[in-house]
């Protein structure tokens, strides 16, 4: 059933579109990411514009992030003390982000820097992940019982401003979080994301948190860091496409119900490492378009220079 | 005064006394949620006031659509420092979003080389006529470009031979109009040419426009965008709600 979309002015099939939310609302409610990173390339894919795509998928991660925030909500495995935290540091950091974004407008070349992002940051989560969880696995095949000790004193203890975190069990400072959650912010408002991705290996590794509160927290954080940026791209851009966000989202968020069920009956580690080989796929792609010399070198864009 | 009038009229006439007429099955495309593209017939006949004259060269039916123009920017990727990176740029203030030339006989021959370049007829010129900038030496080789990645998404369309033109008079075509349609007034040319020259041409215009409930979300998306944004943020919650809701039920 093909369906016209009235922002992007293209016809798509509707079902293409509720199978794609499906998929991506699967991975978001089993990873607690917001599954943006995925569905953003999809949608240039299949031919909507990059403005409308990056603008509505944002609408969309609410929706899925919102059903799988729910879900967690009732297994308590959500910290909202700490959710808060970053969110007020995450909304500094989207503010600054679209500031950065618009500057690098300017100087053109705005695209190529987004998948620099991409394949850096990517890379970078994917290969640490992967690793560690594979080494994680490996000792618990050696000796099961001895649970891997990441509770270690470092630095961040030494810090001011101590908070008990109940939920996650933590009694760490507010600066770290807070410094998370501006970093993630700003990185997010550049490559158009939730940024649950970069969110969820901070959490674990930086914060020490542990993996199961870590989605549910990293769900909650995103709802309002999209929400705000949904609102700042219909202002401004006028590029939220509510039908196309619709069949995203009625796809994406029983997606989201069935990867939460899912995610509870896997082990943390091979949560950790089916989605380090999923970050670490979109990012061996991103940087295979820009190593090998693409078949059309001419491209075009909407008028305006940018 | 009467000589007067009589030299009028026969100023006014075309040379030879042959008119274009025509229709269109349709002037109006409404975009519904389920547009799937729209077919429309395109049929006229030429009025003389004399017989067809037998030892006359044949004549020719030449028909262009095109869409609204649009700027387009087309950038040129190289490669710097291993890496695919686009660098030039040409950016074309108005390029049809749309643009199909449908002929009776050979292109070439239904039209000659200056007439084409009076009535930027063919999707060459009209592309160009619209004032790709001289500032870069090859702008022409990114107007190719744009020209030959459209024709590819079967968004210009050359097609000769696909007008009916019958007993040199009556003639007929059909235009398929995609999915994607771009809002705005469609221009249809006919010209009647003959030895490749125009002996008479005529427009009609198709108006598209999205309507109902596409209509709504547009206007809405554009004027009030602050409550648009609420209603898309409003609409999201409530449907990750129901969701979860709707699986809790399942579950008892």
């Amino acid at each position: 059933m093909q369906i016209y979309l009235p922002i992007a002015e293209v016809s798509v099939n509707a079902f293409l579109l509720l199978g794609l939310g499906g998929i991506v609302g699967i991975l978001s409610g089993m990873f607690g990411v917001g599954g943006g990173f995925l569905m953003t390339p999809l949608l240039f894919f299949i031919g909507i514009p990059p403005a409308v795509a990056v603008a509505t998928e944002a609408n969309q991660i609410v929706a899925s992030s919102f059903s799988g925030v729910l879900a967690h909500l009732k297994r308590k495995t959500v910290d909202l003390k700490m959710g808060t935290v970053l969110l007020a540091g995450g909304l500094v950091g989207a503010a600054v982000g679209v500031q950065v974004f618009a500057m690098l407008r300017a100087m053109g070349q705005v695209d190529l820097l987004v998948k620099l992002c991409y394949v850096i940051f990517l890379g970078i989560i994917g290969g640490l992940m992967f690793i560690e969880s594979l080494n994680a696995i490996r000792r618990m095949r050696k000796a099961p019982g001895s649970y891997a000790q990441r509770k270690k004193h470092n630095w961040i203890h030494a810090l001011p401003l101590k908070v008990k975190f109940r939920t996650s069990g933590l009694y760490i400072s507010v600066i770290p979080p807070l410094i998370v959650g501006l970093f993630v912010g700003v990185l997010a408002a550049i490559m158009g994301v939730g940024g649950g991705f970069i969110m969820v290996p901070a959490m674990i590794y930086l914060l020490g948190m542990p993996t199961k509160v870590v989605v549910g927290t990293s769900l909650f954080q995103i709802i309002f860091v999209t929400g705000f940026t949904t609102l700042m791209h219909a202002t401004t851009n006028y590029t939220v496409d509510m039908a196309l966000a619709l069949l995203l989202l009625i796809g994406g968020v029983v997606g989201a119900q069935i990867g939460a069920r899912i995610g509870v009956k896997m082990k943390a580690e091979q949560l950790r490492i089916l989605l380090a080989l999923m970050v670490l796929a979109v990012c061996g792609k991103l940087a295979l378009d820009l190593l090998l010399q693409p078949a059309e070198l001419y491209n075009i864009g909407a008028g305006g220079h940018g | 005064m009467i000589r007067v009038l009589a030299l009028l009229l026969a100023l006014a006439g075309p040379a030879l006394g042959e008119e274009v007429v025509s229709g269109l099955s349709q002037n109006r495309v409404s975009i519904t949620a389920d547009f799937d593209g729209s077919e429309i017939l395109i049929f006229g006949a030429v009025k003389r006031d004399t017989p067809v004259d037998p030892d006359a060269s044949r004549m020719d039916v030449i028909i262009t659509v095109a869409g609204p123009g649009l700027p387009v920017t087309i950038r040129r990727k190289e490669k710097r420092l291993g890496i695919w990176v686009n660098t030039d740029y040409v950016e074309v203030d108005s390029a049809p979003s749309f643009y199909k030339v449908a002929t009776s006989g050979p292109f070439r021959t239904t039209l000659t080389d200056t007439e084409d370049l009076r009535h930027k007829v063919s999707i060459e010129r009209a592309i160009r006529s619209v004032g790709a900038p001289s500032s870069i030496q090859q702008a022409a080789v990114f107007t190719d470009a744009l020209i030959r990645i459209r024709k590819r998404k079967n968004v210009y369309q050359e097609q000769p031979y696909t007008v009916v033109f019958q007993q040199q008079t009556l003639f007929r075509t059909t235009v398929k109009l995609p999915a994607n349609l771009t809002e705005g007034n469609y221009l249809v040319r006919i010209f009647l040419t003959r030895d490749g020259k125009v002996v008479d041409a005529h427009q009609k215009t198709i108006y598209v426009s999205k309507v109902g409930l596409e209509r709504w979300i547009y206007n809405l998306a554009h004027e009030r965008p602050l409550i648009y944004g609420l209603l898309s943020l409003a609409l999201a919650i409530g449907a990750g709600w129901a969701a979860s809701a709707a699986f809790r039920f399942i579950r008892g």
